[in-house]
């Protein structure tokens, strides 16, 4: 087998391992390697050939592939390694990678710091559990648009989409600039969980309707879809008997959610945090295992490819000071909680020395906020939604007049919070 | 119209279920033609699928039964049969809980019927079944232990078998339901839509459709009652959870909702044992995972619906009887009826193959054994089980096991060229022999690489690649196709 070492080793090569060993190599670690699993570096956004990436980063309006070409030029002026069609196996506490592909074989990987950065991966119909027969035509959406814009087959002519998260919204306008009739949308929650620029672009642009509270009860097909049974939901989510309706169709979309995939760093010991199922990491994004270091959507589940870059950034500096054996261990760390209207924070662990940048969802839209970072620092929302991520950031003098265990970072009703004071 | 293909053998095997591939693959150590009609892309794809794939004890089925003459008979089979087949098979044991005083006396009296019939049974206090089985509901008296119950798959078992069987000589028709049967003189005659298949003896291992075929005969001695299952299978890494097979005590109609490991370790629970009207109904439900759910939390507490990822149904093929009907028609000479199978019919499956080749030889087929008969299929190769070093040696000899298609399963592309040329036609296909797509993600990742495989292997576009048969094909059109005056207009 195959023996190699290296400063820092990034697992997956989209957008997150691309900007993080991009920004290992910067910070001075010398042998930087890229594992990606795909035949070329990019992840998912070589499939997302619609516009609307890099308006943060770029100042631009970008297609996936466009932005990941960004950061590909980028690295071809620098001599990070990239494996490219090399599947990861395994990762041991001891930070060694083991890794395969058809030209060298298994490959034992010896590193001094890993960044995870493996992405996601999409919810089943066997997640849901969605009753009914089980026809060719059920897709999740990200599959779909492989289908479309990657192998260049259209799956059916005629859809149903459930769940309004951003795939499922970007894959209706896809299925209709395609020529098939996407029925509807269906969402269990009362709004739509996707971005509001992609409901109004990719769904009240092509008049295709949204039923809310609303969910897909059965399958109906032996063969191939043929129809789905649509009902209306009780805030339990329950079907409201009386309501159903089918709705004929040969295809049924899934965008209902997006899973971290952590297979790998649970095996290697990463402890993980049940709402985001990605890891738990201090503001140095390690995780708790010493030397691994997570960033984008292998961590928690990102609403801009922009964050996503900024994010692995900084994972790949501290990953490279890591390597390099600069990294500071503060004295203490401090726990940060998610507080009212928060589902959840990342990082989950801060200094209070070093400037901060916290990544957060709330549990439910809400308007005119107040966002109390640990009492610290307070932010106005005109408003919050689940599917848009807040990016706060701290700086150390901020940071100093934090007193307290715990760090809680919580979302205030304005006008109730300024009467109270 | 064109005419059809006549094809003339001693033996011809309608289904390719469990039974009708066991009887193939037995058949096959004999001189003797056969031929086994399946009417689906490719074996195992009926009621066998859906199976909860447990190898039973044998202390269930009631006394006098055929189910309890083939049921320890046909377990004791299991471990040659599955080491030379290369399949799957674990002997993890079962456990059948009593969760009062009631259901106490009746696990005393299965363990009463285990100990009449030979079967290695042992009575556990509630601190031994919990020392076994730590994730067991602390609620329990005690339980029944069965060490040599087990798992197997039971899809991968009828492809196996039925490889073994072609090996041997045997043939093999898929895509053909038979539409027509009579008897004509000395011969059977069954047709399907391209073939007149003329036999000596027809065995009848039609599962669901076994009544059909026989009234097609004018044999209307018996019917299949269909009864559905639903099962709820979970993430592989829930493998720990539990290892042997939890049984609660019998209801009437079944066996209850069990806790199984599967023989590939991911844990599933089911089925339900509902009646239904149609024989291919295959839905789950609502109220099914809702009943599943709270027998199996009622077994294993601790049991996480979170960590489902993928359900099914199954249909069980079982007779008005109550009973598996094993037996020469009384009405039409040389047809054998091999029916009636619902549980335990996977475990009695190799030895209700044996005594099928006895039914032939009574029905005048003259049987000598071949001397070139081969036990043993080509060994499969399962990458996820092998160490990196075997692996790094495999690699070396052939690259396509060094490329990864389905990664949460850790399938290689090796494996899926391999599980085509042992007949694997179809995603499903692919996903049983192969597991590639069987994993969390369900395909989401894999399945337009896996479909691109079987397309360049079978030489056939992309488009006309299935989900498991004529008519599923997962994409209809090329892009734009819709657009430039396709099938969209």
């Amino acid at each position: 087998m195959k023996q190699l070492s290296v400063d820092v080793a990034v697992i997956g090569g989209g957008p997150a391992g691309l900007a993080a060993a991009l920004s290992a190599k910067a910070e001075g670690a010398q042998k930087v390697m890229i594992i990606e699993r795909n035949h070329e570096l990019g992840g998912i956004l070589q499939q997302c050939i619609h516009h609307g990436f890099g308006l943060h980063r770029f100042k631009a309006e970008l297609t996936g592939p466009e932005y990941a070409q960004r950061f590909i030029n980028e690295l071809d002026d620098t001599d990070i390694e990239t494996l490219l069609e090399t599947m990861v196996l395994e990762i041991t506490p001891e930070r060694k990678i083991y890794a395969v592909n058809s030209e060298q074989g298994m490959m034992e990987i010896s590193a001094k710091a890993i960044v995870l950065a493996m992405g996601c991966r999409e919810r089943t119909r066997g997640a849901l559990q969605i009753p009914g027969s089980r026809p060719a035509g059920v897709f999740s959406a990200g599959t779909a648009q492989r289908f479309v814009n990657i192998e260049g087959y259209m799956p059916g002519k005629r859809a149903v989409i459930l769940g309004s998260g951003d795939i499922g919204l970007i894959m209706a306008r896809r299925f209709t600039l395609e020529g098939a009739k996407v029925e509807a949308v269906v969402e269990v929650l009362p709004y739509a969980a996707g971005l509001t620029r992609n409901v109004v672009q990719c769904l009240e642009d092509f008049d295709i309707p949204l039923y809310l509270k609303s969910t897909v009860i059965h399958i109906h097909g032996k063969d191939r879809v043929e129809a789905v049974t649509i009902a209306e939901v009780d805030d339990a989510w329950n079907p409201i008997p009386g309501t159903e309706r089918v709705i004929e169709c040969d295809t049924l979309l899934l965008s209902v959610g997006l899973v971290p995939e952590n297979e790998l760093s649970s095996h290697a010991g990463v402890k993980l945090d049940p709402v985001t199922n990605g890891a738990y990491v201090n503001e140095h994004l390690m995780t708790t295992i010493p030397g691994i270091f997570a960033c984008g959507n292998v961590l928690h589940v990102h609403d801009l490819v922009d964050n996503v870059s900024k994010e692995a950034e900084r994972a790949g500096k501290y990953a490279g000071r890591y390597a390099m054996g600069t990294l500071q261990k503060p004295e203490k760390w401090v726990k940060v909680v998610a507080g009212d209207n928060v589902r959840y924070v990342v990082p989950h662990e801060i200094s209070l020395t070093e400037p901060v940048e916290f990544f957060l969802r709330v549990q439910r839209p809400q308007d005119d906020v107040i966002v109390d970072v640990g009492g610290v620092r307070t932010v106005r929302e005109r408003s919050v939604r689940p599917s848009e991520m807040l990016n706060i950031k701290l700086t150390p003098e901020q940071l100093q007049n934090f007193t307290g265990d715990t760090f809680v970072i919580q979302v205030k009703d304005r006008k109730e919070a300024e009467q109270s004071a | 119209m064109r005419e059809k293909q006549t094809l003339t053998v001693d033996v011809a095997i309608v289904g390719g279920g469990i039974i009708g591939t066991a009887v193939a693959r037995e058949l096959s150590k004999y001189d003797v033609s056969i031929l086994l009609v399946e009417k689906e892309a490719e074996v195992g794809w009926g009621t066998t699928k859906a199976n909860s794939g447990i190898v039973h004890a044998g202390f269930h089925e009631e006394p006098g039964t055929l189910k309890a003459k083939y049921c320890f008979p046909g377990n004791q089979m299991y471990p040659k049969l599955c080491e030379e087949l290369d399949v799957c098979f674990r002997r993890n044991g079962i456990l059948m809980v009593a969760r009062n005083q009631e259901e106490w006396d009746i696990v005393q009296k299965y363990y009463q019927r285990g100990k009449d019939r030979g079967v290695p049974v042992e009575l556990l206090s509630k601190e031994e079944a919990l020392a076994l089985e730590p994730a067991l509901s602390s609620d329990i008296l005690g339980a029944l232990h069965a060490p040599e119950g087990g798992s197997v798959m039971p899809f991968e078992l009828a492809a196996a078998l039925m490889e073994n069987a072609l090996q041997n000589g045997a043939q093999l028709l898929t895509n053909s339901p038979v539409v027509a049967a009579q008897v004509e003189g000395e011969r059977k005659v069954i047709e399907t839509a391209e073939h007149r298949i003329e036999a000596k003896v027809v065995i009848n291992a039609a599962g669901l459709f076994a009544d059909d075929l026989a009234q097609m005969f004018g044999d209307d001695y018996f019917t299949i009652k269909p009864r559905k299952g639903e099962e709820y299978l979970f993430d592989l890494d829930t493998k720990d959870m539990v290892t042997r097979t939890i049984f609660p005590v019998p209801t009437k109609v079944s066996k209850g909702i069990l806790v199984i490991p599967t023989a590939e370790g991911n844990l599933m629970m089911g089925p339900t044992g509902d009646n239904i009207e149609e024989k291919e109904d295959l839905a789950t439900t609502r109220d099914g995972f809702a009943r599943i759910l709270e027998g199996a939390k009622s077994l294993v507490p601790g049991i996480n619906p979170r960590k489902i990822i993928a359900q099914f149904a199954g249909v069980r093929a079982a007779s008005d009887r109550g009973d598996f009907i094993v037996e020469l028609s009384p009405n039409v000479p040389g047809l054998i009826h091999l029916a009636g199978m619902e549980s335990p019919g996977l475990t009695a499956a190799p030895a209700i193959a044996v005594d099928a080749v006895k039914l032939v030889e009574e029905a005048g087929l003259k049987l000598t054994p071949k001397e070139d008969f081969e036990p043993r299929r080509k060994p499969m190769v399962r990458f996820r089980s092998l160490s990196h070093e075997e692996r790094d040696r495999l690699i070396k000899e052939n690259p396509a096991y060094g490329r990864i298609i389905c990664r949460c399963e850790s399938v290689t592309e090796g494996e899926i060229i391999d599980a085509v040329q042992r007949g694997a036609r179809t995603l499903d296909g692919i996903k049983f022999r192969a597991r590639a797509g069987a994993g969390r993600c369900q395909g989401g990742f894999c399945q337009p690489l896996v479909m691109a495989i079987i397309a360049r292997e079978l030489g056939i576009p992309l488009e006309e690649v299935t989900k498991r048969g004529l008519g599923s094909e997962p994409v209809m059109y090329h892009a734009k196709e819709l657009l430039t005056g396709g099938e969209g207009q």
